[in-house]
């Protein structure tokens, strides 16, 4: 019997939680917000590892991906919001619009 | 108590008894770091102190219990096992939190909670004045359980907890005073070392578990090894035994936590903490543990000579060195860590030789005249308000009576006057040396005379002659009180008698200490002949040089015959300065470890500054010269010839400009539109 | 079949709460509604991944991203915002280009979607459930024992990281930097 669901279902959840994900980033000017984002793409990468795993051939290697995925996600939002709060300590504001120190 | 299911096996025998040993003074450490100090507050010091001598009491009075019963099971079947949880099941891994009971753990812990309890008696006394009394003791019971788990623990990792946990304990206690930051880096000091050899140990479990795992079945169960290690006969690991290799990790462990060379430095600085602590965690009991685990695995050890060849050699290198040291030092305290260090090494030359019961046995009977050392040390340091140097000391036998008598007898013992517990279990070491190497036995036998003659120069310094003290120190002089004497003279009488456990048979005696200890660590044969006129000779041998370092000690710090001063100018004085300096070892890790260190990260700042920031400025750099270039060019050739492309080029460089723009959003963008070309370009077929 | 309806239905049931909290986090003008919606969306995830027979990496999505990062989460828009603007915490810019640039991205994914080789199993062969845990553990344990070993490295350098990035700042004489 053909299984109802496939690897491509999944793969368009991934695919559409990793455009809003995107959108989320393009549009936020709060560095918060940007980190949010940047989760919500690190998770559709991880919903396509699974899938993978679940349906595609190479087994348990998709989610070994995705822990390492999540253990890494982990330390970017510690070191990310650390530096978030060490800008907002500097400079009153988390609003990437005004961080431009980097000006070329 | 005994399960009479179990009994019927083979010769195991299981008792929920067991696992009180180590659990009380765990529940006693718990009470005190959680109540300790309401408890203090309400009933002082009293309190706290009675919640721990109490559980270290009740669980010495089990370990005699469990001590009796295992007497009273046959010769080969004395081994009692307590399982209380099971704990790792992984692969082939797998390990219960058990404990286990036989001959080498029954010794063990004997001395433990036996002269764990009376140290605990003498803080009391000790810390009479000491606000945090609560945590004092709470560690001291904490360390008890640790020490326990260690002796008790029925496989490696279980023996690594406490492994560890005494480690633990010996970081927070040596630093007790942690307002003075020499203690706490002394407390890291003696952790950080500690931790290299750790990581030794750590290799050497991983590397057996490893290799037994491909020869067949793999185990970390100590009563499981012995008949698997067999499967390793034979078996290269990059061209060496592959047992060889493991023991040889084993040993590096062995040589942290029981402060061999090259490990050894963290002992002497370790005395900065409480002198109970000293006397419990380095003298008597942690210290050991490199002994005791040698001692517990010795049928593996015992495959693999080469390994035990330089267990030999570094330990009668330890102990010749680490008495030379003492004779120089002048913080009574400081002269017992290296003291230690040296007979340590005793224990480990007879490891070493394959002598497993003679190492032990000295094990037992340093605990007791050397914990009675400590003590009595700190019935001095107590009297003299915290004053250690023994220049400033003197005459304090007419003060100090008790504790001078205990120490006497404590000294006599370790010094191997015959009779004695050090004597016995001395010359055994001595002995077994010999039969394996004369030249080992040269080292000891010449360690044997200098410690005589630097525990006999620390008590001339100490006891006799005029005291040095000032004037204040003087008039309060006063005997310690009896919670602080009568450990003391318990321990001063184990160390008179303890040796009598173990009279050899060349002295008519039946050596009931190794006979005890047979099942467990085996028996390994020696080649040699035995001559009883050899072994007299070389009692006889040993005892001389032992009073000729008595004598000369007396010679030179009653009598004054030569004078002290005269002596350490020898040789230009350099002896005497190596000595007092120990070797330089400190300052050579310092020039090479620490230099390293400092040196590397220097290099990588160095790097950072020069090559990486060069690229990035170079690159700088170059587009600034580009720009000028250009610029030049628009200016002289371009711009007077063709306007609109200077303005174009002005349009193009604008436009460029805003690249960089620091924001965010743009370089997203950017990247966004690419990675979507790409996908757009991939899927257009 | 009963079977492959219910579990249709709950793959459309968890896509929509993956999709709907996505949604919410974009949208919301509430920085804290925001952080609450991507919660939504992370419980949906996990709610997937326990369909696609990853019970394991379920249990730490849950753990990690919602019991950690969210909580984390939290405490930054907490420390970072006096409670009276946070209703206009969380402005969007270019709110158009996102969309396009957003949109022109999933239509590339959707086309490689279709187009893309898969690599499945062939035709007939039985998918077989294996257990996860286990097989993890062992994975982590044997091939991938290196990056596990790095990745414990990554963690102790970010929790050194984040102490001395978010702790008070010592006042130091400021280098000033000239390069």
């Amino acid at each position: 019997m053909p299984e109802a669901l496939g690897l491509q279902h999944f793969l368009l959840v991934g695919a559409a939680l990793f455009c809003m994900g995107l959108y989320c980033v393009l549009t936020r000017r709060n560095a918060i917000g940007i980190l949010m984002g940047v989760e919500l793409v690190l998770n559709a990468a991880n919903v396509n590892y699974i899938a993978f795993s679940r349906y595609g051939v190479g087994g348990v290697d998709g989610q070994v991906f995705s822990i390492f995925v999540i253990m890494l996600a982990a330390a970017e939002a510690a070191i990310g919001l650390a530096i978030v709060l060490g800008i907002y300590r500097r400079s009153g504001s988390i609003d990437v619009s005004q961080m431009t120190s980097l000006r070329g | 108590m005994v399960d009479p299911h179990h009994a019927a096996e083979v010769a195991v025998h299981s008792s929920q008894l067991l696992r009180w040993i180590p659990f009380i003074p765990l529940l006693g450490a718990a009470v005190n770091f959680l109540l300790g100090t309401r408890i203090q507050s309400r009933a002082g010091r009293g309190g706290v102190a009675a919640v721990a001598i109490g559980s270290s009491l009740a669980s010495f009075v089990l370990v005699v219990i469990s001590f009796f019963s295992l007497l009273a099971f046959d010769e080969h079947s004395r081994l009692v096992i307590d399982t209380v949880a099971p704990w790792i099941h992984i692969g082939s891994l797998n390990v219960d939190i058990g404990f286990q009971f036989d001959p080498l753990s029954a010794v063990m812990t004997l001395v433990i909670t036996g002269i764990g309890s009376l140290i605990h008696i003498y803080s009391y006394g000790y810390m009479d004045d000491e606000p945090a009394a609560w945590r004092f003791f709470a560690l001291l019971n904490l360390f008890m359980f640790a020490m326990l788990t260690l002796v008790l623990g029925d496989s490696l990792l279980l023996m690594f907890v406490g492994w560890e946990g005494v480690g633990l304990c010996s970081w927070a206690l040596i630093g007790f005073w942690h307002q003075d930051h020499v203690n706490t880096t002394a407390g890291n000091k003696a952790f950080i070392v500690n931790r290299i050899g750790d990581f030794g140990f750590v290799l050497g479990v991983f590397l057996l578990f490893w290799s037994l795992d491909s020869a067949g079945q793999a185990t970390v169960v100590f009563r499981e090894l012995p008949a698997l290690v067999g499967g390793l006969d034979g078996m290269l690991l990059w061209g060496v035994p592959v047992v060889t290799l493991i023991t040889l990790f084993l040993f590096v462990g062995a040589t942290g936590k029981s402060a061999q060379i090259p490990l050894f430095v963290w002992l002497p600085d370790a005395m900065a903490g409480p002198t109970p602590v000293s006397a419990l965690i380095h003298a008597a009991t942690m210290v050991t543990a490199g002994v005791y685990m040698i001692g517990r695995l010795s049928f593996l050890f015992a495959m693999a000579p080469a390994t035990l060849e330089v267990v030999a050699i570094i330990a009668a290198a330890t102990a010749f060195f680490a008495a030379t040291i003492g004779i120089a030092q002048n913080d009574i305290k400081k002269v017992l860590a290296y003291s230690t260090v040296s007979q340590l090494g005793y224990m480990f030359i007879a490891m070493g030789v394959g002598a497993w019961a003679a190492g032990i046995f000295h094990l037992v009977t340093h605990a007791f005249f050397k914990a009675c050392l400590f003590l009595g040390s700190g019935s001095v340091i107590h009297a003299m308000h915290h004053e250690q140097d023994m220049r400033r000391m003197g005459g304090l036998r007419h003060y100090m009576p008790r504790t001078f008598w205990t120490f006497l007898i404590a000294t006599v013992a370790i010094a191997g006057v015959p009779g004695t517990a050090g004597f016995f279990s001395k010359d055994e070491i001595l002995w077994n040396a010999y039969l394996h190497s004369p030249a080992l036995w040269f080292m000891g036998f010449l360690s044997a005379g200098i410690t005589a003659f630097y525990m006999f120069r620390l008590v001339f310094m100490t006891f006799y002659g005029e005291c040095r003290a000032d004037e204040h120190t003087r008039e309060h002089l006063h005997e310690s009180s009896g919670w602080m004497t009568w450990p003391l003279v318990i321990l001063a009488v184990g160390s008179l008698f303890a040796g009598f456990l173990g009279v050899p048979a060349a002295l008519g005696g039946s050596n009931a200490f190794a006979h005890f200890l047979e099942p467990v660590v085996g028996h390994m044969e020696h080649s040699g002949h035995h001559s009883l006129a050899l072994e007299y000779g070389l009692m006889a041998a040993s005892v001389g040089i032992a009073g000729l370092g008595i004598l000369l000690a007396w010679l030179i710090y009653v009598k004054k015959v030569f004078s002290a001063e005269s002596l350490a100018r020898i040789g230009g004085g350099w002896p005497h300065r190596v000595f007092l300096n120990k070797y330089y070892v400190d300052e050579l890790y310092g020039a090479t470890v620490l230099r390293g260190t400092m040196g590397l990260s220097t290099l990588f700042a160095w790097f950072d500054r020069t090559v990486v920031d060069g690229v990035v400025n170079g690159s700088a750099y170059v587009t600034r010269i580009g720009a000028t270039l250009s610029g030049v060019f628009d200016f002289r050739v371009v711009d007077g010839l063709v306007n609109l492309t200077a303005d174009a080029i002005h349009a193009f460089g604008g436009v460029v400009r805003r690249v960089q723009t620091g924001s965010l959003n743009t370089y997203l963008y950017v990247i966004v539109v690419v990675v979507a070309a790409v996908l757009f370009a991939g899927t257009w077929k | 079949m009963q079977g492959p309806d219910l579990s249709v239905a709950a793959f459309l049931l968890l896509s929509a709460l993956t999709l709907g909290g996505g949604g919410g986090v974009i949208f919301s003008g509430n920085i804290v509604y925001s952080a609450l919606s991507l919660m939504v969306s992370f419980l949906g995830v996990a709610g997937l991944y326990v369909m696609l027979e990853a019970d394991f990496v379920a249990g730490v999505q849950v753990l990690v991203y919602v019991g950690g990062v969210l909580v984390l989460t939290l405490f930054a828009v907490m420390l970072t915002h006096r409670i009276e603007d946070i209703k206009v915490s969380n402005r969007d810019v270019g709110k158009l280009p996102g969309l396009a640039a957003a949109l022109a991205m999933f239509a590339g994914l959707i086309a490689a979607l279709e187009v893309a080789p898969w690599k499945l199993p062939a035709e007939g062969v039985a998918h077989e459930a294996f257990a996860s845990t286990q097989s993890i553990g062992n994975a982590l344990l044997g091939r991938y024992v290196l990056p596990f070993e790095v990745a414990s490295i990554v963690l102790l350098s970010v929790l050194v990281g984040a102490v001395v990035l978010s702790r008070k700042e010592v006042a130091e004489p400021r280098v000033s930097d000239d390069a």
